[in-house]
């Protein structure tokens, strides 16, 4: 099965280079038979790649460990759920699959893009084409071949990483991979636009879907690797500014301004330079972030290691970013704004100082990442650039933006009057003054926390009016109830209400994150029998009682777990258990050092949140550290709903908002007749 | 003679060493094999749970390569063996009586700047804290000012006021002008 492997990279290799050129010349010169075999390389590339997987996970299933990768990263007793991951573990497995994706997606937008889009297609598969080829070239040249064979083969291999046995580190990379290699899609179209020089507003539509595709499943990952990193490493908290954290969130940010900007694009004709260069930009930071996480250039703790991959990253990154310019620059005359802005209070004119903020906080997490880089280069000294730093520089950004949030639904299209901004603040602004003394009057003195919760409440206000307002006018209109008229406003704008969702769910977000502000810990020696008492920011006193410690055998693993009585103000709420889990291979060989499992009791108010450190001198006595996590259940149902509100937004079907220059619009059309109606 | 023990209270001391090696074995026994539960750990102290030590620790970081803060590290990665140390080293310099900023110092004397979780705020590290902020700043007002011209432009380039269309009631345009109001955006 290697072999078959192997030899279907190089098929791949060589159909995708076929495809990058037959794409870009079948386009330059309008030829249709090498635009059709451009097409049918996408296929065929797609077939290669899928073979090379399939002959991976073989030899993971069959535990063949003549390949390194496998003898690296799996062993006998791996448990099946985990030797599905095996495929993306490691590095040469994961670029297999990130070119395998890539090339799944090339193929199914040739398949489903509608007809309209077709021009751009030669050029869409000439780059998604070009793109998973240099993914193959890495693994045949770099070199990452997951079908390397190892110098001899191993009676069992040596397992995998424990943080890595868990159910979030299934998930958690193949959604991150696939908004990272989603971005691919938007980017080809953008730069299809850029070449055919077909820079109406239709590139636009294809491009903004896909967009979304990518933003959810990039927003998923995060989502995950941030329920992961609070449930298996164990420290307590979801997000460490660590620079591969960073590289996942960086064109997160900037696909996130561009689904505002793109918006006063399809209204107004407008920003057609900046949503471009916001695209190109966006694909060359997912590019960016796969170098960060594969060069080992910036220390991380879940980083690959240091290896030769991350030189040609570097090199095929500032290749893309001249060829971008180059193209993007030459185009610009191509691209002027249909109409002009109306008034500095506008809508668009808001969208613009949220874009600013989105790439602003880009910025300004691109900067601490590479800050201990520059600082080495410009002062000649070492410096740490960690969370406290990350947190000083980025919570006010953060507060600002979400401010935003909340001010960008109120302002109308155009020019808002000054009635307008009255009626439409009045509600918004009270609901955030109002939570804002309760907080004050409770006591809270947390700065941050105030702003969060009270600009929270007030963009909750603004989306709770944008919903009451629309729903008032359909029960006006036509007599539905309440609940059904929402539902009516979710199902016909989707895009509109999908995005406030998403606006409540970026609201439950930062009231978890503020939540953290409030964390109270601490740590403690305990004989069975023995209490710990700890209050919690709810004003409870939580006591844990160690019942004891038990070891037994798992299928990979030897256990040995603490079990404590849990007591919220003397009443009984439960049992925790916590773990150390030490590896072994099938010969009972221990693997890895031995991990922690963390016991979380989760609810709405707080988390408790054990670890068992170890025992003193291999007694039942044992080191725990207990930690009240306040707020953090929000975190996870705000990432819940944050899909919800994506998945709204992209659901096909509603009424299609017609882009500015393409057709007449039917906003406009829909509102004469309701004037009509009212006559 | 009073420095020496009377026999009635060194049989006391040792019947309550007697029971506390017994309390240890009854409450805390041995398990079955303590390599499973990974290093052993010392029992904690009052000097672990500080709050001034905490803090301390929470500025200074673990030379593990980890990337955490000494006190996260030493109480997630129980394998470390240099934040441990480090917690050591932070208690002997609070024990001498040394203040936060001094114990910071001693961090960075001996190991760099580094050592801190957050460049000191001076010199070219001002700008590793405000450029993002300032870049901000800056782009705002340049962007407000760029939509003022565009406003500016707009108006001086406006068509004049198109006429009413003639089927248009001013009853009907009130109504217009009122929905446009409702509008919510």
């Amino acid at each position: 099965m290697s072999l078959l492997g192997h030899l279907s990279l190089w098929l791949a290799f060589l159909v995708g280079l076929w495809g990058a050129i037959t794409g870009f010349v079948g386009g330059a010169q309008h030829r249709p038979d090498l635009q059709q075999s451009a097409r049918n390389a996408t296929f065929a590339l797609f077939g290669a790649l899928l073979v090379a997987v399939i002959s991976l996970e073989i030899a993971i299933f069959r535990h063949d460990f003549s390949l390194q990768y496998v003898a690296g990263r799996t062993s006998r007793n791996l448990p099946t759920f985990y030797l599905w991951s095996a495929l993306y573990s490691g590095q040469e497995g994961s670029l297999l699959f990130w070119a395998a994706v890539l090339s799944l997606f090339g193929a199914l937008t040739q398949l489903f893009t509608s007809r309209r889009h077709r021009a751009y297609l030669p050029y869409v598969a000439a780059i998604t084409s070009l793109v998973a080829t240099f993914f193959v070239s890495v693994m045949l040249f770099a070199p990452a071949n997951p079908f390397q064979r190892a110098a001899f083969t191993p009676l069992d291999g040596s397992g995998m990483n424990p943080q890595l046995q868990n159910p979030g580190m299934v998930f958690h990379p193949p959604m991150l991979y696939l908004g990272y290699i989603s971005i691919t899609i938007p980017f080809a179209f953008a730069m299809a636009a850029l070449l055919t020089k077909k820079l109406d507003a239709d590139w636009l539509v294809a491009v903004r879907k896909w967009t979304i595709v990518s933003w959810l499943f990039l927003s998923i990952g995060l989502l995950i690797g941030m329920w992961w990193a609070y449930v298996e490493l164990g420290w307590g908290g979801y997000w460490a500014w660590d620079p591969v954290e960073n590289a996942a969130l960086l064109p997160w940010l900037v696909m996130t301004a561009f689904l505002h900007s793109v918006m006063v694009q399809e209204k107004r004709g407008m920003l057609k330079k900046w949503n471009l260069a916001l695209v190109l930009g966006a694909w060359l930071l997912s590019i960016f972030g796969t170098f960060l996480t594969r060069s080992g250039v910036i220390a991380s703790v879940h980083s690959f290691t240091q290896s030769p991959v991350g030189y040609f990253f570097l090199a095929f990154l500032v290749v893309a970013a001249i060829a971008c310019a180059i193209v993007y620059i030459k185009r610009l005359p191509l691209l002027e704004a249909e109409s002009t802005l109306e008034s500095v209070v506008s809508r668009e004119a808001s969208f613009l100082f949220n874009n600013l903020l989105l790439i602003g906080l880009a910025f300004s997490v691109l900067w601490g990442t590479l800050y201990p880089i520059i600082s080495e280069w410009v002062q000649g000294v070492k410096v740490t650039y960690g969370p406290p730093t990350f947190n000083f520089v980025n919570i006010p950004l953060g507060l600002v933006l979400l401010f935003l949030t909340g001010i960008g639904p109120l302002i109308a299209w155009r020019r808002a009057s000054t009635t307008n901004l009255r009626r439409q603040f009045a509600v918004p602004v009270t609901v955030g003054v109002f939570m804002l003394l309760i907080l004050l009057v409770a006591g809270m003195r947390e700065l941050g926390a105030l702003l969060a919760f009270s600009i929270g409440a007030f963009v909750f206000g603004t989306v709770f009016q944008e919903f009451a307002r629309g729903a008032r006018a359909r029960h006006r209109q036509y007599g539905e109830s309440t609940g059904f008229a929402v539902l009516q406003l979710l199902s016909r704008n989707r895009r509109r209400y999908g995005g406030y969702i998403v606006h409540i769910a970026i609201v439950l977000l930062f009231v978890g994150f503020a939540g953290m502000a409030f964390k109270t810990e601490t740590e403690a020696t305990l004989r069975p029998g023995e209490s710990a008492e700890l209050r919690g920011s709810d004003g409870h006193l939580y006591t844990f009682t160690h019942l004891g410690i038990s070891q037994y055998n798992a299928l990979n693993r030897q256990v040995t777990a603490a079990l404590l009585d849990v007591r919220r103000d003397g009443k009984d709420i439960g049992r925790l258990r916590t773990e150390k889990r030490q590896h072994v291979d099938a010969l009972g060989n221990p693997t890895f050092e031995p991990s922690t499992e963390v016991g979380i009791m989760s609810g709405l108010r707080v988390d408790l949140y054990v670890v068992l450190a170890g025992l003193v001198n291999g007694t039942e006595q044992a080191v725990f550290r207990f930690t009240i996590n306040p707020l953090v259940w929000w975190v996870w149902f705000g990432g819940f709903v944050l899909v919800i509100g994506g998945l709204i937004v992209l659901w096909p079907g509603g009424v299609v908002v017609a882009v500015k220059g393409s057709k007449a619009s039917p906003a406009q059309a829909g509102y004469a007749v309701k004037l009509e109606a009212e006559r | 003679m009073s420095e020496q023990l009377s026999r009635r209270r060194f049989f006391a001391l040792a019947a309550a060493a007697a029971g506390a090696v017994i309390q240890d074995t009854v409450q805390a026994g041995r398990v079955y094999d303590p390599q499973r539960a990974g290093r052993a750990q010392a029992p904690i102290t009052s000097a672990d749970n500080d709050a001034r030590i905490q803090a301390i620790e929470k500025k200074l970081r673990c030379s593990c390569g980890c990337g955490l803060d000494i006190y996260t590290c030493r109480t997630t990665d129980f394998q470390c063996t240099y934040s441990p140390a480090l917690h050591q080293d932070v208690l002997r310099l609070a024990g001498q009586g040394k203040t936060a900023q001094q114990i910071l110092d001693e961090f960075v004397k001996q190991y760099g700047q580094v050592a801190l979780m957050s460049p000191p705020r001076e010199g070219f590290n001002l700008a590793g804290y405000f450029l993002p902020g300032v870049a901000i700043v800056v782009a705002a007002f340049f962007l407000l000012r760029t939509l003022r011209r565009w406003t500016r432009e707009a108006e001086g380039a406006a068509p004049a006021p198109a006429t009413l269309p003639p089927n248009a009631t001013p009853e009907e345009l009130e109504r217009l002008r009122r929905e446009l109001d409702r509008l919510p955006g």
